[in-house]
């Protein structure tokens, strides 16, 4: 009876507060509802993955690029950190002291200060020490200057553009196989040993591709960039905001990731690798056979944590002007539209979702990584 | 039964909020601020020559000068003003609820504002939007930013007037935006951008800001139109009257000669029917305004005429050095003209 009171209360309270918020809104003469979404933006956004142009475009076009903006940097530093993040955690258990020292350092150094000081270091501090923009640094047709690095991009003309196509179904073809192989093979297996195939079957068919799509007249070319009068002009640009927030994220990321990574490994049984050592196998075999894949079961869980935090600390994009979907779309949008509610709520929706999908499929990756319990 | 008891507490005081809110805007904003014995100006509180309190808690800019002048012809004190700094987005609440009888904020002129919030009696300062350039760039002109990076702050009419204007004449640019000035200023001034973009009244305080102000230029060129008006209630003519006629005086005083310096001397001699119906010794235009007839006189001799009053603030004395440019008087090539006072 009490629980049925109090859940009727909120139910009333919250309808309280939708029709306050209505009302209130009606009164300022703002329309609620997503309908603002297929207006027209009318604003550029600096980094775009996906068609867009101010005038054009609608305010949903503005949301997807932010929202891409968003996972092209969440990804890449989720990669970048658990690669770094592996390295440090393996270094601070090394017999050699050097190694030892140094991981140790990292870690106690960027888990101990704030990320929004890492990225402020990383935006402004290393940012200001590149070349001025009209005065870039150049290697092999590479630009580096304030206004980021800009490399040569290929470009793909009429049937040229099958080419990437062939490349990625080489490595998929290549990965496929090699674990083929290697569970022919039988247990114990060295899956490095079908590296040499694999890497002709992966390089193959996009080579072949090539040279006959250039024979047949659709090349394959390089967009290379030039000095202009403003900085480095054409090619595939990084902006400086894109590598200062994907730098720091993943340095960041990567101490904490250093830490579960030592503490799962530290959790195998030392005989585990004593035993591996007695059977010949050295040190770098040892861990990547035996000590690593027992210490994932440890590993995942508070990984997972780790990835989903560095997709909500993308958002601190905002600080350091790279449009993500918060800059862009809780910024910009919302300032123009005056339609709070709608876009606070779609933002929240969209991380929910990121982390809950992030969430989901680790926990398959879990599932399936566990062993089998006798 | 409980459920709608609480119902009810809950929204009694929510609806008496609601209801109380239109009744203060009700009514003769110059009968109370009579009343009242003071005017309650909303400024910025911010921003270099328009309103800034100084080390003493003096407030000084042209938006303030308004509201002197405001209470100079009310009340022949330009003290009796209280100052009430607005963020931009609280300031058209606070007019419509009555918290202030006049918002002096650098507030541009729009269609939407004049017709959704309040009215705007007259321009007072007109404005564009400007592009702050290193001088080592040797650019004279907007469009020779074609294919350069600008810094912008974000959510601003700033973001769509570059767009539009670069769009329409086929030139590219490069954006960057950032949530506020000050680091949409240091990315500039560290050399991520070629160019910072936003009003020009600001980029003049903006370039004080960098280290070096001397490398640094504002493109003569506006690209759009950002005209500064005070703003007051709806539906109160006399009051709109009587701040629009506050702006004229300035300007009139200005165009016959009559400074914050001689006006005093001017009084005594004889003089022409124009200057004697600005200083009130002709006619009884006051009343009108339901003030005395030496309602101008006060203006200019507590606050200044236009001139005056720009100097002061914004003009070479300061170190801003706003040029006059379109806030010239009207016989020297600018907008700023007044209707006669006769």
């Amino acid at each position: 009876m009490l629980q049925a009171l109090v859940a009727l209360a909120l139910a009333g309270l919250a309808y309280l507060a939708v029709a306050n918020a209505s009302e209130k809104l009606a009164r300022q003469g703002i329309t609620a509802g997503f309908g603002f979404l297929a207006r027209a933006a009318g604003f550029d956004i600096g980094q775009r993955l996906i068609p867009y142009a101010a005038a054009t475009s609608t305010y949903l076009d503005a949301f997807c690029v932010g929202l891409l903006n968003t996972l092209l940097v969440s990804g890449l530093a989720i990669g970048l950190a658990t690669l770094i993040g592996f390295a440090v955690g393996i270094a601070r258990l090394s017999p050699n002291w050097l190694a030892r020292t140094l991981a140790a350092t990292y870690v106690e150094t960027l888990r101990n200060l704030p990320l929004l000081l890492q990225l402020l270091v990383w935006y402004v501090a290393v940012r200001v020490a590149l070349p001025e923009a009209q005065r870039p640094a150049a290697w092999g047709g590479a630009y580096l200057s304030q206004r980021g690095l800009v490399l040569p991009r290929p470009e793909f003309f009429g049937f040229g553009s099958l080419v990437p196509l062939a490349f990625g179904a080489g490595i998929v073809g290549a990965a496929v196989w090699a674990r083929r192989a290697a569970r022919r093979a039988g247990a114990g297996a060295e899956p490095g040993r079908f590296a040499g195939p694999a890497l002709a079957l992966a390089l193959g068919p996009p080579a072949l591709a090539w040279l006959g799509l250039a024979l047949a007249g659709h090349p394959v070319g390089i967009a290379w960039p030039s000095p202009g009068p403003f900085g480095p002009e054409g090619g595939l640009g990084i902006l400086p905001e894109f590598a200062a927030l994907l730098l720091g994220l993943s340095t960041y990321t990567a101490a904490f990731i250093a830490e579960i990574v030592r503490a799962g490994l530290n959790s195998v049984d030392r005989g585990q690798g004593e035993a591996a050592a007695a059977l010949g196998l050295g040190r770098a075999k040892a861990l990547r056979l035996v000590t690593i894949p027992q210490a994932m079961r440890v590993i995942v869980p508070p990984l997972t944590s780790q990835y989903l935090n560095v997709t909500k600390n993308s958002s601190l994009a905002v600080l350091i002007g790279y449009p993500d979907l918060v800059h862009v779309f809780m910024g910009t949008v919302l300032n123009q539209t005056n339609q709070a509610v709608e876009v606070v709520a779609i933002t929240m929706a969209v991380y929910l979702t990121l982390s809950l999908g992030l969430a989901a499929l680790m926990n398959a990756y879990d599932r399936r990584a566990a062993p089998v319990t006798r | 039964m409980p459920r709608n008891a609480r119902m009810r507490l809950v929204s009694i005081p929510l609806l008496a909020l609601l209801a109380a809110a239109p009744t203060l805007a009700q009514g003769d904003t110059l009968a109370q601020v009579k009343a009242r014995g003071h005017l309650v100006c909303g400024v910025s509180g911010g921003v270099a020559g328009f309103s800034m309190p100084d080390g003493q808690g003096r407030w000084h800019g042209l938006d303030v000068d308004f509201c002197r002048a405001l209470a100079a012809a009310i009340f022949d004190d330009p003290d009796k003003v209280r100052f009430i700094p607005q963020s931009s987005a609280a300031r058209f609440t606070a007019l419509q609820s009555g918290e202030i009888d006049v918002l002096a904020r650098n507030t541009t002129w729009t269609l939407s504002r004049d017709t959704a919030a309040m009215n705007f009696p007259v321009i007072t300062f007109f404005d564009g939007q400007g592009f702050l350039v290193r001088k080592s760039l040797g650019i004279s002109q907007v469009k020779q930013l074609d294919r350069a990076t600008i810094c912008l702050q974000q959510g601003t009419t700033t973001e769509l007037n570059t767009a539009d204007w670069f769009r329409t004449r086929g030139l590219s640019y490069q954006v960057v935006t950032f949530a506020n000035s000050e680091q949409t200023l240091g990315a500039y001034e560290s050399g991520r951008c070629d160019a910072y973009s936003t009003d020009k009244s600001s980029l003049y305080g903006e370039r004080l800001k960098t280290a070096h102000p001397d490398e640094h230029v504002i493109l003569e060129e506006a690209i759009s139109k950002e005209p500064f008006a005070p703003g007051v209630r709806q539906g109160d003519d006399a009051w709109r009257d009587l701040v629009a006629w506050t702006h004229y005086a300035m300007i009139d005083a200005e165009e016959a000669g009559i400074t914050q310096e001689n006006v005093d001397r001017l009084r005594g001699e004889t003089l022409s029917p124009e200057v004697k119906r600005i200083l009130g010794l002709e006619g009884k235009y006051g009343q009108g305004l339901g003030l005395t007839g030496d309602w101008a006189y006060r203006i200019v001799h507590h606050v200044g005429n236009y001139g005056d009053v720009f100097a002061r603030n914004l003009g070479d004395g300061t170190p801003l050095k706003i040029p006059r440019g379109l806030n010239a008087l009207w016989t020297n090539g600018g907008l700023q003209y007044g209707p006669p006072i006769r």
